[in-house]
């Protein structure tokens, strides 16, 4: 697997630490409750198929990015800056 | 089908005509007491005690593929019972008397061999946590001896004892630890599910579970719909998806972990052994090639195979312990898809819907787990009650905080197992 960081490029997966489902894009407010919390921090879609996962570019420019990646085939069809998935929301 | 000397020989001497199945395949009845979907080694497993130990033999085991064709076929077959904390250890501690008992009790000879399991350590404070993991098994039960570094080169004279970076300063044996061939696991436990009555239904994969006021009444399949008063999922890997048809979500994410087997040697390797510190452990099977694996790819994965990098940190650490292993040559690699839980231990427990069951989040260590995973939910099945040597396996231990087994000690959180 590869991953194409928008800064550096084309790199090695070995450059990357994975994080896993992009759920902390979706972070539940601190007021959400006991149950918001519990799903956020343990249950997971886990889908077989196309998922979305946050992966941290260590051995590069250190930016977290969200990867559109399938489970079952290891295709990569998107790679995003999470800053800038995150900045669109607000 | 029973095996003796007699038969083999009368076989052998007539053209080996006279061999029939090891199961019926028989067509799926409209309705079972009990339908267990995955029809691994814990699903297998489960049908045997149901029938053995509770009398309930109106059951059948949903197998999307073959019997076999799961992970039970796909894993590294150690056999062990060196856990540390309260709910893992008396588990596993029962699950080894269970495979010590096994083939006994099958009447299938299933390989179980306990040639003995060495922890190898590289530090002092890994000295001190292994004295005390030693001391817990031994509390427990089962057995474990603190070798000190010459103890090690007694049974491993092949380790590179003064490797700079993790020079071996001793190991903790597990006497009792070994292997087992995997595939005898799975059909001994399927002809002795199948002689008793259960319907194990292959190439039937479970598309939808219905459930009517809160009660589960039965499952859709590719080969119809099986009404049932009880149905449960033990699916491993794909625990997500089948839970997601009783519109669960559960505390699982799915990983790839990669194996490897070199050509067929001599014999060399007389025990399993765990190089912690370089991810790296290995055995020898008995048709003589070298079963050898790492740590998982780490990043979810359905994929059943991993990626280079992996494969090359495994072989580096194989190199790091035992530079002998450069003369043998990879035969295969192979991947299986561990459902992992956040804090690395697994779930035995009722669900939200009455009369639904789930077993999952083996992680990385089911195969050893198939005897008592199966004795435990057979018992959660027919009573209604967890079994005592696995009610500490709750789902709801994420949500509560309370009971976490976190083994590892790295933090009850998806991506640190």
């Amino acid at each position: 697997m590869r991953i194409t960081c928008p800064l550096c490029g084309d790199r090695d997966i070995r450059e990357f630490s994975y994080r896993g489902a992009a759920t902390d894009m979706d972070r539940p407010t601190a007021d959400a409750g006991a149950e918001a919390w519990d799903d956020f921090v343990h249950n997971r879609e886990n889908p077989a198929g196309p998922t979305r996962d946050l992966w941290y570019h260590e051995g590069g420019c250190s930016a977290w990015l969200v990867v559109d990646r399938n489970t079952i085939s290891h295709e990569i069809t998107a790679t995003t800056l999470a800053s800038k998935i995150k900045g669109a929301a607000k | 089908m029973r095996y003796s000397a007699l038969k083999v020989l009368t076989q052998g001497l007539t053209g080996n005509k006279g061999w029939t199945p090891h199961w019926r395949d028989p067509e799926p009845k409209d309705e079972y007491d009990i339908v267990i979907i995955g029809g691994g080694g814990h699903g297998l497993s489960a049908a045997y005690y149901l029938a053995k130990n509770h009398g309930l033999t109106n059951i059948a085991v949903l197998e999307k593929g073959y019997i076999g064709g799961g992970n039970v076929g796909r894993n590294t077959t150690i056999v062990r019972a060196n856990y540390f904390l309260p709910g893992n250890s008396e588990f596993y501690s029962h699950s080894l008397k269970l495979w010590e008992g096994l083939e006994a009790d099958l009447n299938y000879n299933v390989m179980h061999s306990q040639r003995g399991l060495i922890n190898l350590f590289h530090s002092d404070g890994q000295r001190d946590a292994f004295a005390r993991r030693g001391n817990a098994m031994i509390n427990q039960g089962d057995d474990a001896v603190l070798l000190d570094r010459e103890g090690v080169r007694k049974h491993l004279p092949y380790l590179d004892f003064d490797n700079v970076r993790f020079p071996v300063y001793g190991g903790l044996l597990h006497p009792r630890g070994g292997s087992a061939r995997h595939d005898a696991v799975a059909w001994g436990y399927a002809r002795g599910a199948d002689t008793r009555g259960v319907d194990l239904l292959q190439n039937c994969e479970v598309t939808g579970i219905d459930s009517k006021n809160g009660k589960v009444t039965g499952v859709q399949t590719t080969r119809g719909v099986i009404r049932a008063q009880k149905v449960a999922i033990v699916t491993a890997g794909r625990s997500g998806q089948v839970a997601a048809m009783a519109g669960m979500r559960l505390p699982v994410e799915s990983h790839v972990l990669q194996a490897f087997v070199t050509e067929g040697l001599k014999p060399c390797i007389d025990h399993v052994v765990s190089f912690g510190m370089g991810h790296f452990y290995i055995s020898q099977s008995d048709k003589g090639g070298l079963v050898f694996g790492g740590d998982l790819d780490f990043y979810a994965s359905y994929a059943q195979r991993g990626n280079l990098p992996m494969k090359e940190h495994v072989m580096e650490a194989a190199m790091t312990l035992m530079p002998m292993i450069g003369k043998a040559r990879v035969l295969r690699s192979w991947g299986g898809i561990m459902d992992m839980t956040p804090d690395g231990s697994p779930i035995i427990d009722k669900t939200h819907i009455d009369g639904l069951f789930i077993d999952c989040g083996w992680c990385y260590g089911g195969f050893k787990a198939v005897p008592a995973s199966g004795y435990a939910y057979a018992h959660l099945i027919a009573t209604g009650q967890p079994h005592e040597t696995a009610d500490k396996f709750r789902l709801d231990r994420f949500r509560t905080g309370h009971g976490l087994m976190d083994e590892e000690g790295t933090g009850s959180q998806h991506n640190l197992h």
